[in-house]
């Protein structure tokens, strides 16, 4: 009879905790057990050594992977050897990780399929993390253009008598004129309206 | 009839760095424009660690880095994982490192050497005491496993009797967390480039107790690093790049005025991010070592083009092996000098110099330790001034007698 293999133990380093809560909670959704979660380490070695878990996804940008690549050097008294996940045959997974902004370690000799599974759950949420940042600063970005239109329409309105469509009209042909943004040329109608206070 | 590089195939380049001041060509050939005038526009991007320097640079993401030396064969080599070829063509200077202890280690360094200047010796009898109390061993850090910090360490602790692995916890710390580790005892020492010791004694928590040149004149450091797919695919950008550092490098070398403008500009916020006195210091070659005030003249600190220091030599990059086998990073059996051949290129730095005039050296390697002070290599027109090149230990590596070996 075949042993079930119990689930792989993963701790996580990223100093980032919104998103080091959605990869753990997604690592955990796929029956993965996450032993520990942390910001940074100020002593990673012996975080390791006492979670002792499989595999540790590092924040590709965190200055503690060098603690990590350390570990290497330490196996020969080291019961669990860590090492860079990097198999020859995983070229493209370790592109994509490091285009995600993920690194991971691993204990030598864990079947390469069984990580390449946790290194994707990984990717996977640190893409949805990095979409989400951007769509959330596109939104502010857009949130206040809309502020800055509304207000250089306010100044045209009550200086030129303008409807409110009309001076969004007018906006928007300068824009076109002068092949600028309309939040631009709303900026350059404020910035007029200050210095005639 | 002399061979030109071609024309660069890339205009835009991205570079990545470590916050060092060794890093000092790449922000000078930037800012003051030596790289544009060779046809490029260069980005330089910070990195945090040396592990995510390399990764990027095998997956094409920098297209070259500040790497340290021994870090580029370790990779090459597959000492760090899977073997990803990186090569070196350039060399970015010479030494740039120090060894600092925390100030209450150096108190009694200082007991122990009595009315001596403290030394390598002075610590092997405290370590001789703690190990025969009972205590644990001192821990002492370095940048990375495969860096010369690590190699120039262990060879000063050796040198005084004391075994690395045995009487001494070594760990890695990155370079700009190595003050704060010092800070809360963490660590009791650490070996690391500038300004990272200075800014210890500056903070009245460490004392510089040996240099780089004090364990070896004139070491090699870091390179300029680029895989090997890369440096074949853009010859010309490469060729490009390593005109332009060395132009750098010889602005800096030129005068004490220069180094101080450098120390400006690398203390900016883009770079270093720290005041300049404490970036001037190794820079102009006047180091503060303790919090009393001592200070040591130290003119060969950096060395970033005099002495043919942007030359790779394979005799550096052979000792660096040669390390990595004696601290058993490597397999004694592993080919070195094949390594040193394919990762070290002596051949790609001439062609891109060529145009310049300089002069460079004949020869790929050459016997490292005899020398004292600086001597002349070469005859006739083709003599190049060299540094002393003396280890701590008055140690010869002769690269010579590792063919001898081989062949054996």
């Amino acid at each position: 009879m075949v042993m079930p293999l119990s689930p792989l133990r993963v701790m996580l380093v990223d100093d980032d905790p919104e998103r080091r809560a959605l990869v753990a909670g997604a690592l955990a959704g796929s029956g993965l057990s996450v032993v520990a979660e942390l910001a940074t380490a100020d002593d990673l070695l012996r975080a390791v050594s006492s979670c002792t878990p499989d595999v540790v996804i590092v924040d590709l940008e965190s200055p503690d992977r060098d603690i990590l690549e350390h570990m290497r050097c330490l196996s020969r008294d080291n019961p669990h050897p860590v090492v860079m996940f990097a198999t020859a045959s995983d070229s493209d997974t370790i592109r994509e990780a490091i285009e995600a902004g993920v690194s991971a370690y691993v204990v030598d000799g864990l079947s390469p399929g069984r990580v390449r599974a946790v290194v994707e759950v990984a990717i996977a949420r640190f893409r949805q993390y990095a979409s989400l940042q951007s769509e959330l600063a596109a939104a502010r970005t857009s949130l206040a253009q809309r502020k800055l239109i509304d207000r250089a329409k306010g100044i045209l309105m009550t200086r030129g008598g303008r409807s409110e469509n009309d001076a969004y009209h007018a906006l928007r042909k300068l824009a076109m004129d002068q092949n600028k943004t309309i939040a631009e040329i709303a900026q350059g109608v404020i910035d007029t309206a200050e210095l005639f206070k | 009839m002399s061979r030109h590089p071609p024309q660069p195939e890339l205009s835009r380049v991205h570079l990545g760095y470590i916050p060092l001041t060794d890093a000092a060509p790449l922000v000078v050939a930037l800012e003051h424009g030596h790289f544009a005038q060779h046809g490029l526009d260069v980005t330089l991007a910070r990195q945090a660690s040396w592990a995510t320097l390399r990764d990027k640079l095998v997956v094409g993401h920098l297209d070259g880095a500040h790497l340290l030396a021994p870090m580029v064969l370790a990779c090459t080599l597959g000492v760090e994982g899977v073997p990803q070829r990186l090569l070196t063509a350039l060399s970015l200077g010479l030494g740039g490192n120090a060894i600092t202890v925390a100030d209450n280690l150096y108190r009694e360094l200082q007991a122990a050497a009595g009315d001596q200047p403290v030394t390598v010796q002075a610590l092997a009898q405290v370590v001789a005491r703690r190990r025969a109390s009972g205590a644990d061993p001192l821990t002492f850090a370095t940048v990375y496993p495969t860096s010369n910090h690590t190699y120039l360490l262990r060879y000063w602790l050796a040198a005084g009797g004391i075994d690395p692995d045995r009487d001494i916890r070594l760990v890695v710390v990155p370079p700009p967390q190595m003050v704060q580790r010092l800070r809360q005892g963490d660590i009791f020492g650490y070996c690391v480039g500038e300004p990272w010791n200075t800014l210890a004694v500056h903070e009245g928590i460490g004392c510089i107790v040996a240099t780089g040149h004090d364990i070896w004149n004139n070491a090699p450091e870091k390179v300029l690093a680029v895989s090997a797919t890369w440096a074949q695919r853009y010859p010309g950008t490469h060729a490009a790049l390593i005109a332009a550092l060395v132009e750098a490098g010889r602005w800096l070398d030129e005068s004490v005025d220069n180094r101080r403008e450098a120390a400006c500009l690398l203390a900016g916020s883009g770079y270093l991010d720290l005041p300049v006195d404490v970036v001037a210091a190794s820079l102009v070659g006047q180091l503060r070592i303790d919090s009393r005030g001592a200070e040591r003249a130290l003119p060969e600190f950096h060395v970033f083009h005099r002495y043919a220091a942007n030359f790779p030599w394979r005799s550096h990059a052979l000792w660096m092996l040669r390390q990595m086998q004696r601290w058993r990073q490597l397999p004694t059996g592993a080919d070195v000098l094949a390594a040193a051949h394919a990762v070290y290129r002596p051949d790609i730095y001439r062609l891109a110099v060529a145009r310049s005039g300089m002069r460079v050296p004949a020869v790929d390697m050459k016997a490292e330790g005899g020398h004292r002070s600086e001597w002349q290599l070469g005859e006739g027109k083709a003599i190049v001034t060299l540094g002393a090149d003396r280890f701590i230990d008055g140690a010869v590596f002769d690269p010579i007698y590792i063919g001898a070996d081989l062949a054996k």
